[in-house]
């Protein structure tokens, strides 16, 4: 069944995906640092959607929809329109391309963003995995 | 939504002397000692001597430069603060020049930091000049740096859109004494970014016609140069076309045989264009498999006629393979001198590393870990791809 993406079912759905990935295991083994992915407001979204993430050394331990972004402190943060996320979950825009023109920013170590860029690309296929609806 | 990256390329015979129309108060040089030896170091202090530009050197640049050469450099630059940095020489000193001007404008940056991920505010204090001394690397006209790190066997590629230089200087002056083996393993580098950077999955219309027109230079006179290093004209070509390599590299993306190609060769401190060119043919076989013939274009552009995208895309893997061979390259991994109790040792390190190489991401074809080992595999005993 279709999930709606940003929903708390969706970042479930997602943290299932990762979880079951052998490849992300072994491409995220050395990864340590939390993520905010935040959906910023575009069209009929008026809210940011915060979605947290806890990626550590290829699992997710944790993952939820955070009411707010004072929610948590996560060493990284992604953020982007919704529209740019839908191309990206649906594998219509490589993410590193979408950081490097500015439609998706990135704060945090960017040293070890350039060192684990095979983790980047499994979380992707793990997004594509998902049947996920679209509200734009 | 892309970009398209260049310097100003200033490029043929006597181009260098275009530095003497330059404006500034003080440069400082970064080379390696070669350059010093070579006398080209002096030629181009020469030059900057009749801008009125006060000069100074660092020539102590090693290949593979490390990240303690480069801040050991970013120091010697905010001493002297200079308004030109200048990389004379390979793709070592030209790259440890990007990230020595990346620091000297950024103290709070470490070299690895260096991300084209965020704004990095480069060119208060100075701007880049590149001038290549070889015919590969196209370091000159390319924003991304390699660098090593030493603690980790290690090769990094980091960089930014910002680390470009403002001007190139690609004068065939500096290439006409190289040794063969070196021209070969810097041409080969150049036909690697041209074929890579034709077939990555970041390929846009703005680099594929440099990524073609360098394959058919390199295919036409890099074994001129080769055979005989006096040729001016095979020279020239390849100077020109490792530059242009390099345009249609950065403005697209290299690929697997790099990812690989960085990963042997900090394990194992193979040159680097000599390990590119080694894996690209089975990479190219990798891709093929499942059905990327995008080769197909590049066979057609330098005559070789097939029937089909298939055949021709063989044709041209044979083609590189035969270049390689008459070159007297390297085509397997064992053929290096690499023991295989010593390979099989840093096979899943080698994996780690190429995995996450940066230049992994727009491979036409992207290879598990299974594969991943099993193309290792295939170089290290010369074997085909059949997967």
């Amino acid at each position: 069944m279709a999930v709606k993406f940003g929903s708390p079912e969706w970042v479930q759905a997602l943290q299932e995906q990762l979880n079951t990935s052998q490849a992300y295991a072994d491409a995220a083994k050395n990864w340590e640092g939390d993520f905010y992915f935040i959906v910023d407001p575009e069209g009929a979204l008026t809210a940011p959607i915060y979605l947290y993430m806890d990626l550590w050394h290829g699992k997710c331990r944790a993952a939820f929809v955070a009411p707010d972004k004072s929610a948590k402190a996560p060493a990284f943060v992604m953020s982007g329109t919704y529209s740019k996320w839908k191309k990206v979950v649906s594998a219509q825009l490589d993410p590193l391309q979408a950081l490097m023109t500015n439609q998706l920013k990135l704060k945090g170590n960017m040293t070890m963003v350039m060192k684990n860029v095979k983790a980047a690309q499994e979380i992707v296929k793990a997004c594509t995995r998902i049947e996920t609806e679209f509200e734009m | 939504m892309w970009f398209f990256n260049s310097p100003q390329i200033v490029f043929g015979e006597g181009a260098l002397t275009h530095l003497a129309q330059i404006r500034g108060a003080r440069a400082y040089i970064i080379a390696d000692p070669q350059m010093t030896t070579f006398g080209f170091v002096e030629r181009v202090r020469a030059q900057l001597a009749e801008a009125n530009i006060e000069t100074r050197v660092f020539d102590q640049v090693e290949a593979e430069p490390s990240l303690a050469t480069v801040r050991h450099g970013a120091a010697l630059l905010r001493e002297f603060e200079p308004d030109w940095i200048v990389g004379l020489g390979g793709g070592s000193p030209i790259d440890a020049a990007k990230a020595m001007w990346a620091l000297y404008e950024r103290p709070d940056l470490a070299p690895d930091g260096i991300s084209p991920l965020e704004y990095l505010g480069l060119g208060k204090k100075a701007r880049l000049i590149t001038i290549s001394t070889t015919s590969g690397t196209g370091a000159e006209v390319t924003w991304g740096i390699v660098l090593t790190d030493p603690n980790e066997k290690r090769k990094l590629g980091v960089g930014s859109r910002e680390t470009l230089a403002t001007l190139a200087i690609v004068d065939p002056q500096f290439v006409m004494q190289m040794p063969p083996r070196l021209t070969a393993d810097t041409g080969l580098d150049a036909l690697t970014h041209a074929i890579e950077g034709y077939a990555a999955n970041w390929h846009n219309d703005f680099a594929d016609g440099l990524c073609l027109k360098a394959v058919d230079l390199v295919f036409n006179f890099l074994p001129r140069a080769y055979a005989n290093g006096d040729d001016a004209e095979a020279r020239e070509k390849m100077h020109n076309a490792a530059a242009i390599a390099g345009l249609g590299f950065i403005n697209s993306m290299c690929t697997l045989a790099h990812a690989m190609g960085h990963a042997l060769g900090g394990a194992f401190h193979v040159p680097h264009g000599r390990c590119v060119s080694l894996f690209l043919p089975y990479t190219m076989e990798f891709a093929a498999n499942a059905g990327n013939y995008r080769y197909a274009d590049l066979a057609r552009f330098i005559g070789l006629v097939a029937p089909d995208e298939a055949r021709a895309t063989r044709n041209l893997i044979a083609a590189v393979r035969d270049l390689e061979t008459q070159l007297g390259s390297n085509t397997s991994i064992a053929s290096l001198g690499i023991a295989r109790a010593d390979f099989a040792a840093a096979l899943e390190t080698l994996c780690d590393h190429a995995e996450n190489d940066t230049q992994i991401v727009a491979a036409p074809r992207q290879p598990d870990r299974a594969e991943l080992r099993r193309l290792f595999e295939c170089a290290f005993a010369g074997q085909p791809v059949t997967f």
